[in-house]
């Protein structure tokens, strides 16, 4: 020790401090609440002001819940149960649950459309999630033609020659794949068109006359309530998607003439609301088609969503395109990939990935877009509330439960969509940033 | 060649869309149901119960056509169209019939080329306001927001009313009777007019109906009634003639609970040339004889569907009124069965 320090050396510590707690205000619930909470005056109103929202809200709609009754014949009997107190009249949606869910499809076949719906998911499974097994695709492949027959019936061959005309279509784009993708793909869907057109109705007709094979019929007209929405939604989506690339592909062709149809017909689609699509789907094709031409309800409204949706999904993709670096073309170029290859390989991939949040929104509006059949006279959940429900003498006036039930409906689906869709950009997330 | 293909072609469809419009009651009996136009959804007139079965005064219509032409009256597929769509539909050949609270006027029947088989239901516009208003006429609504159903009569009424008074209105467009029983209750707008049937059936629903009262004046003729398209005579005549059976068996009284008895012949001749007993009324028109009596036994007559779904002792309660028959001070007059 060096002199300098001789004086001092009385006041220095010997042993450490031991350590102790942080002051009360700098640890715990009270560090966090000054800092998120209260971290200025500013903060402090916002805080205090979004309680009392929280409050205003909840104490009109807690006790709106809690007291709900969920056992009555009519309003007059869910208001006489109530007497005095707030209360919602949950009975309504249990009385016509399945009128909400399924419509007029006729009671006795709920397990037809209760097994389509599970196994949509079987389905949708391999597509969603990479990890399992590849071979499940071929259910997925099988499912459309399953659902089709298990919720609108009739006989089995029907989607059994469908299916027929999908692998006839198959050995017809092999025949030509190898000299030109985009060649045999064409070949490939004129096979398919030209087969369910000539062929299903007569082959299905003889074998079903042979073997019958038949579920129990049921029309289009009886199918509602989110039953219909989610038909809508699913298949829409699933068939947009791929005529959305091609459109989206076509838009940014060389050639002069396909471009210029691409861009006609999304430029025309965008330029119409879809609730005008749909009065045509309803009323306006009815005097195009020959009287008595009986062209299903449900199949012109999916093509009219369809068209609908894929002209946004093709804007989508466009977008992902033209967000790649020209680098990825040249690679595909240096690699002497044809124009195919290097979609399929290279471009497609990367700009689908893009593009993931721009579908996702697409998706989830058109999901929730179906609801806008009601308006042309299709029960969907909407409707089935606005039209039968609320116009029965038990249940006019009944209102907010059934609204706030198909909110939850939705929430629910839609929620699921945008949470896989961050699933799947987070799983992704090739650029490590 | 091309030419000759072409007018062919034209020819061709020009003959079956003829054949299509003409014989109705043909297509109708080969597809073995009724297409049915209704409400999407109108108490009292067309609702679903929570076994999907639609029923109500504009449905009992429907179910009487299509007892009249299958002694079936479950018979019937039911399209429900909305107000925008409904005539479109009709046109287009989707349903064979219209039994949808629908107003007959002049430019309907003969500028949409559409024929109305009768009334149903007299019906005139009135007004409801909430008491607290302390409003007693509709004259004195002067700056008043209005509820009113778009593409609706009571929509062009209304404007009629307010600008013969020379007073001024806002109006809130709103699409159905549900909806608009809500935007009233929540003040979006100080009046609601529609139907004056309407008005019962919404103040019936509110928790206080009290609180709201229905203003004396009826400003309009609303006479509700099945239509059809214009050019099938004889399909009008087989609904025409199926509503004035239902108005006639009242009159006659015949119920659902006697006419089996009547119908095997009684002292009053018209009753049984109605029930097909006596003469070939039912072959004249294309139906099996006992066509009227299959109506009765359905739902029986207009009295007791008027009781069952819109009568005072149903939550609607409407009295009878101008709906009574023509003998006891009401509009209700059917033509004779001779």
């Amino acid at each position: 020790m060096s002199d300098t320090h001789a004086q001092s050396v009385a006041y220095v510590r010997e042993t450490a401090i031991p350590p102790a707690p942080p002051p009360a205000n700098e640890t715990g619930v009270i560090k966090w609440l000054r800092e998120n909470m209260f971290g200025s005056v500013a903060n402090a109103i916002m805080t205090i002001l979004a309680l009392w929202a929280i409050y205003a809200v909840l104490s009109v709609v807690l006790p709106w819940v809690v007291n709900g009754v969920w056992d009555a014949d009519s309003i007059r009997d869910c208001r006489e149960k109530l007497g005095d107190q707030v209360g919602a009249c949950f009975a309504v949606v249990k009385e016509r649950w399945p009128q909400l869910v399924f419509g007029n499809y006729p009671s006795e076949h709920y397990g037809r459309a209760i097994i389509a719906f599970v196994l949509l998911f079987v389905a949708l499974a391999p597509i969603l999630f990479f990890e399992l097994p590849r071979k499940m695709l071929w259910f997925t492949g099988l499912y459309p033609f399953l659902a089709y027959w298990l919720i609108w019936g009739g006989t089995l061959w029907t989607p059994v020659v469908a299916l027929m005309g999908v692998v006839f279509a198959f050995f017809a784009y092999r025949l030509i794949a190898n000299r030109s993708f985009f060649g045999a793909l064409i070949v490939g869907l004129v096979a398919l068109l030209v087969f369910w057109l000539l062929f299903v109705a007569p082959l299905s007709n003889l074998f079903a006359a042979i073997v019958p094979l038949r579920l129990e019929t049921v029309q289009s007209r009886e199918i509602g309530g989110f039953m219909i929405n989610f038909i809508l939604g699913t298949t829409c989506i699933s068939l947009s998607l791929p005529l959305g690339i091609a459109l989206a592909l076509g838009r940014r062709s060389n050639l002069p003439i396909i471009k210029t149809i691409c861009v006609l017909f999304i430029e025309f689609i965008r330029g119409v609301p879809l609730i005008t699509l749909l009065f045509v789907a309803s009323v306006m094709l009815a005097y195009f088609l020959p009287p008595g031409a009986n062209f299903d309800l449900i199949i012109r409204v999916i093509i009219m969503i369809t068209l609908f949706a894929s002209a946004y999904i093709a804007e989508a993709i466009r977008g992902g395109l033209a967000a790649l670096p020209s680098g990825q073309y040249e690679a595909g170029d240096s690699l002497g990939l044809d124009y195919w290859q290097q979609m399929r390989l290279i471009i497609l991939p990367q700009a689908l990935k893009i593009s993931i949040p721009s579908i996702v929104n697409i998706a989830i509006g058109l999901f929730k877009d179906t609801t806008l059949v009601s308006i042309i006279s299709m029960f969907d959940v909407l409707g089935m509330i606005g039209g039968p429900i609320l116009s029965s003498t038990e249940w006019f006036g009944v209102y907010w439960e059934l609204y706030a039930f198909a909110g939850v409906m939705f929430f629910v689906f839609c929620y699921g969509i945008s949470q896989y869709s961050q699933y799947l950009e987070r799983k992704l997330a090739t650029d490590h940033r | 060649m091309k030419k000759t293909v072409l007018i062919g072609a034209l020819a061709l469809a020009g003959v079956t869309a003829g054949g299509a419009a003409a014989a109705t009651l043909d297509d109708v009996k080969a597809r073995g149901h009724l297409n049915c136009g209704i409400s999407t959804g109108l108490v009292g007139f067309a609702s679903q119960d929570a076994q999907g079965e639609w029923q109500g005064f504009d449905v009992a219509v429907c179910r009487a056509v299509a007892a009249a032409i299958f002694g079936d009256p479950t018979a019937v597929e039911f399209s429900p169209v909305t107000n925008k769509v409904r005539f479109e539909v009709l046109n287009s050949g989707e349903i064979d019939m219209l039994s949808r609270n629908t107003t007959w006027t002049y430019s309907r029947d003969v500028d949409l080329k559409l024929e109305f088989a009768g009334v149903n239901y007299y019906d005139g516009q009135g007004f409801l306001v909430p008491k607290e208003l302390s409003v007693t006429s509709a004259k004195e609504l002067d700056g008043a927001t209005v509820c009113i159903q778009s593409g609706t009569t009571t929509e062009l009424n209304l404007a009629d009313f307010f600008r013969v008074n020379n007073i001024s209105y806002t109006p809130v467009p709103i699409a159905t009777a549900a909806e608009a029983q809500q935007q009233y209750l929540a003040g979006a707008c100080d009046v609601y007019t529609t139907d004056a049937s309407g008005l019962a059936a919404t103040r019936a629903a509110f928790e206080d109906p009290s609180a709201h009262v229905i203003l004396p004046e009826i400003i309009s003729k609303e006479p509700l009634g099945p239509l059809v398209r214009h050019g099938d005579n004889e399909w009008g005549d087989i609904v025409r003639w199926s509503l004035n059976a239902l108005i006639a068996a009242e009159e006659l009284g015949v119920t659902s609970a006697n006419v089996e008895e009547l119908s095997a012949g009684t002292s009053n001749p018209e009753i049984n040339r109605l029930l097909g007993s006596e003469g070939n009324l039912g072959e004249m028109i294309g139906l099996e004889n006992d066509w009227a009596k299959n109506i009765i036994m359905a739902g029986g007559n207009y009295g007791e569907i008027f009781e069952r779904y819109i009568g005072e002792n149903t939550p609607i309660g409407l009295a009878r009124g101008l709906n009574a028959q023509w003998t006891n001070g009401g509009l209700l007059y059917s033509p004779p069965f001779r």
